[in-house]
This record gives C-alpha cells, structure tokens and sequence, in this order.
C-alpha cells in the first residue's frame, strides 16, 4: 500500500452541530502514520466533540472520517477499535471495582480474540498472562496488579487508563488530556509513558499543559470555536502570533 | 525480556472462586439436612431449587449487571414447559427439566435481544413487563397452561428409571441436590471465565467495554439467555417436584421475592444464593409458625436489621472480614 497517500486518520469537512450550537466546524485534520500530532485550543474548542467524533460516539452532521484511507463515518465505536482505533478518556473510565490486572486483561483478551471463551480462567491463558504482565511492567504497575482502581492513588488510575488503551495495540492512539488533574511537576510520569510508545503508533492527543505539548508533539492544530485556527509544527505554533493571542497570550496586542 | 506470568502475577490479581475447604461447607450442610431433618424435606427441596433460580439471577444481576425484576417469567416459563413435557410428552424428569430450560432459555434469547439496548429504571420496568405479560398469556391460553387452574397431575417417571419420587420426598430432594450442583458448576465456570470477565466489565464500565471493543449487547444477550436457560431448569424442577404449575410461578411477586433473597446473601458473589435463600425461607417458615398473624412483622425487621449492617449481603460481611485480616498481616 502506498502510504503517501493516505493518512493514518483523517477527516473531511467535519461538522457537528446540537441545535442550533456548532462544536464543530468544518474540520480537515490529517493525521499522519507515526504522527504525535497535539490537539490545543481554549476550553469549549471542541476538542474533546471531534475525539468523539472520530471515535464514534457521536454521529457528524457532515463531513466524513477516514482511518487508513478507508471511510468509517458510519461504523460503529466498537468496530473502529476492532480498525486500530482507540482513545482515552479525560475523566478515568476504568473498571473500578476489578483489580489493575483484570482492568488490562479485558483488552488483552479482547485483542487476541479469546473474550469470549466460556471456560477456563484469565490467568490461566499463557499468552493473556504474559501481555499483562509485560504492560503493568512497562508502566510499573506491577505491585500494584491485585489492587482494585477504587484503592489508587489518582496518578496511577490514570496510567491504567492509557494502559487499556495500550493493551488494544492501537494504530491511531487518541489521548483525551492523558496529564488531566496530575499536578503540572510530576506531568514527566506520563511524558515518559508516552515516549515509550512504538514510533509506528500514530498519536493524537489533547492537552493544556504546554511543557507536555511542546516535548511531545511534531505537530500541533490550535482549535478555535470549533475550527481549527492554524496547524503547523511546534516552532510555527510557538511563533505565530495568532496562537499567542488567542490562546498562550497572556499579553494583548493591539 | 523473559518475564514469568506466573511467578509475577500474584493470584489475587486475576482472581477466580478457587475451591478450597470451605466450598465444601453447603453441600455437607445439605446432606446433614438429608439425614437430620427428614420431616422437612419437602421444604428443603423447595429451598433447593430456589437457589438454583438465585444463582441463575446472579449470573445476570450480580455479574453481567443486569438490572432485572422479571426473572419470574424464566422461572415460570420453564415450570409450564416441564409440566407440559411431563403430561403430553414423556414423563421423563430428565427431559422434562430440559424442555423448560431450553423454553426459558429462548424466552431469555428473544426478550433480551429486545430489551438489553436499555438499562437502568427502563430495563427494570420492561424486565417486569415481560412478566406481567406472560402471566396474562398462561392465563388466556387455558388449553395449554391450564388457565387459572394450572397444571396439575405433574408425574415423573422415577429418575433414571430407577429412583421412585416417594411421598416424603427423599428423591425429591436429592434430586434438586444433584441439579444445584450442575447449575454451581455451570456458573462457576462461566464466571471465572475469560467471558465471565468481560461480563463484569460490562456491569463495571458499559461505555468503556463499548470502547474496548467488545461486543456489548451480544455478549449481555448470551448471558441474559443462559440465566433464563437456569431459570428455566429451576422452575421445570420445581414443577416436577411439586407436581403442579400454577399461575404464581409467572409474578411479579415472584421476581421481587428472588431478588430479596439474593440481595440478603450478597449479589455477585456466587455463594449469596447459598446464604440468603435458606435463610430466608427458613425465616418465613419459622415466622409463620410462631406467630401466624404478626409474622410479616419479624420478617421485615429483620431485612431491615440485616440491611443495615450487611449493606452489602451476609457475603460482604465476610469478605469485610478477610480483608481486616489481609491488611492486619501486611
């Protein structure tokens, strides 16, 4: 396949409207193979709307979206993540009253195909066992893989909440805001996390905290109102002028 | 990178109802039951094969989370499918059992296909819809269920040819001893199962299954089906020993009640049944005995004794006891 040609994701004239509200506004985000690709802009920007737009958990008013070159604006959620699309959630959505190990199981079992097997036990699968065990050792979860998420420190929910997402062995990664409510100095717990991920993995992902987005992202859209305002690599962004005032500026120019 | 999952993972990390010593405990009380009690083994026939039909609602509420008040309707359906067996086709219990677990099980395939897109207070209200509307169809289609009057003249042959079903219900009992015993098995395993586990991520995060990939309403459909399938065995057991089928095994009563007892013991735990149908029935049978007016009374200021300090179920009290245990040796 020729992958010049296409994007790992990629949508066309996406919109989205509640009423008579638009979140979001004709959207054309290319997303490249092995992207780290930052999604920033002012809260209410709509960038949590297009993650689920993509994703799937909301339907667009138009526009299309297209994962590996192929149209998927009318499968299901569940089907674009059996396609190599997975995302995380801002707010932890675990399984809270299962322990770290079963949390990472799930995905396992369910990206090897054996979730549906009616006998036999989870840690009695070699290959289940063996994947969770190296992803809790990835992340230094292991002394934790007997707790359950409601006995976590905070820090550590939401590791496990990439790390399900991690299980799923993704093509397209989306993080909703993977550093939300960790304190800005101890964000380097997630920045190593997500310097860890294959170079393949395609990664897009939301954040505020701009020590993360500027290390991180080779490329960043600034989405204003719905719209995306510039897109370019780290430097542009740095420098345009624009971005500073509608979003970094703290100074205002006349 | 040579890690060993087995040496790494430690068991509670992947946790599944290992037998140990003490699941040996419900069966040996059964047996003693047998031996010490041989004037209330008809009772206890009934005790038993209500557990079957708590286990089967655990398998749904307590594991997949399926919030359920029509249960009844699996357990009635499979008691008018045996009796029916029973008087038109073969009086082979076997069979019979069979016929209302399989009739449950495709009432359970059918009406969870239609109904597990909903959850919540919606699922709770259609669940009981189910019921009511199955009651009404056993009660119109008189030519099949017998009507008001039920079925009646429900006649095993004896079980492998052999066991007669005697008068004071020894077989009886043993019988519905040896079918719990299967049903146990049967959710045992599927419970610990790589499917068991994606249930309970189901009844944990809906939204995140959804997300992970799996297949939500299917896999909630399969288990809601297999509950009804157990429901079914329950009631064509029921059926069977009782000999009869009336319109009382298709209520809402019914339903509520099952739920009741299962909540007592500890929903999602697998030995809640166990716990909270014995002793409960019991309880009703002792209550009405001792003060035959006023008994309603007693029951209820025990459920809300047993509510307020084991919120959730006599199981949870153990389990709130181990784990003091675990943290005091850490």
């Amino acid at each position: 396949m020729n992958y010049a040609m296409n994007y790992a994701l990629e949508t066309r004239g996406l919109c989205k409207r509640f009423g008579a509200i638009e979140v979001t506004k004709s959207v054309d985000l290319k997303i490249e193979h092995g992207a780290r690709h930052a999604l920033i802009g002012p809260n209410g920007a709509g960038k949590t709307t297009l993650v689920n737009l993509c994703t799937g958990m909301f339907k667009p008013s138009s526009g299309a979206i297209l994962l590996n070159g192929s149209d998927i604006t009318s499968v299901s959620a569940q089907r674009r993540v059996g396609g190599g699309l997975v995302r995380t959630f801002q707010i932890n959505t675990l399984f809270n009253g299962l322990t770290v190990a079963e949390n990472l199981a799930i995905p396992v079992a369910q990206r090897l195909g054996r979730s549906w097997k009616p006998w036999g036990r989870s840690s009695g699968d070699a290959a289940v066992a063996a994947d969770v065990v190296r992803l809790m050792d990835e992340l230094n979860l292991l002394a934790l893989a007997s707790k359950k998420i409601a006995d976590l420190a905070y820090g550590q929910r939401r590791l496990v909440e990439i790390a399900i997402a991690m299980a799923l062995e993704p093509k397209v990664l989306l993080l909703d805001e993977p550093a939300a409510g960790i304190p800005n100095g101890e964000s380097g717990m997630i920045l190593d996390l997500l310097e860890r991920l294959p170079d393949a993995m395609s990664i897009v992902f939301i954040e505020h905290d701009m020590n993360l987005v500027f290390r991180f992202a080779r490329r960043i859209s600034v989405l204003v109102e719905g719209a995306v305002l510039i897109e370019g690599s780290v430097d542009e962004i740095r420098k345009d002028q624009r971005v500073r005032d509608v979003y970094l500026g703290r100074r205002h120019h006349d | 990178m040579n890690l060993q999952p087995r040496t790494l993972l430690p068991a509670a990390a992947l946790p599944h109802y290992r037998l140990g010593a003490m699941d040996v405990l419900p069966w040996i009380a059964a047996i003693v039951a047998f031996f010490a009690f041989d004037t209330y083994l008809s009772l206890g026939a009934q005790i038993l094969v209500m557990v079957i039909f708590g286990l089967s609602l655990d398998l749904a509420l307590g594991f997949a989370g399926i919030n359920t008040l029509g249960h009844a309707a699996f357990f009635g359906v499979g008691a008018y499918a045996a009796g029916y067996w029973n008087l038109h086709v073969s009086p082979e219990p076997l069979g019979g059992l069979l016929a209302g677990g399989m009739a449950a099980g495709v009432v359970g395939l059918l009406s969870g296909w239609l109904l597990l897109r909903t959850h919540g207070l919606a699922l709770l209200m259609l669940t009981m819809v189910v019921t009511v509307l199955l009651h009404e169809v056993a009660n119109a289609w008189g030519s099949v269920t017998g009507g008001a009057d039920g079925l009646s003249g429900v006649m095993p042959d004896p079980l492998f040819g052999v066991f007669q079903f005697d008068l004071f219900g020894k077989t009886a009992y043993l019988y519905a001893l040896g079918v719990l015993f299967l049903v146990f098995l049967v959710v045992r395993t599927v419970v610990n199962s790589p499917f068991g586990l994606s249930l309970r991520g189901i009844r944990e995060n809906t939204r995140r299954m959804h997300l992970v990939g799996a297949s939500v309403h299917l896999r909630l459909v399969a288990a809601y089906a297999l509950s009804a399938f157990l429901a079914g065995i329950a009631g064509g057991l029921g059926a069977q020993i009782t000999r009869t089928v009336s319109l009382d095994r298709l209520t809402f009563q019914l339903s509520g009640d099952i739920l009741i007892m299962l909540i007592i013991g500890g929903v999602g735990r697998l030995y809640g049944a166990f716990i909270g149908i014995p002793l409960y029935m019991l309880m009703l049978d002792r209550a009405a005995e001792v003060n035959p007016f006023h008994w309603m009374f007693f029951v209820g200021l025990a459920l809300i004794l047993l509510v307020r300090f084991a919120p959730g179920g006599l199981m949870a009290l153990d389990e709130r006891r181990r784990r003091a245990a675990q943290e005091g040796t850490q």
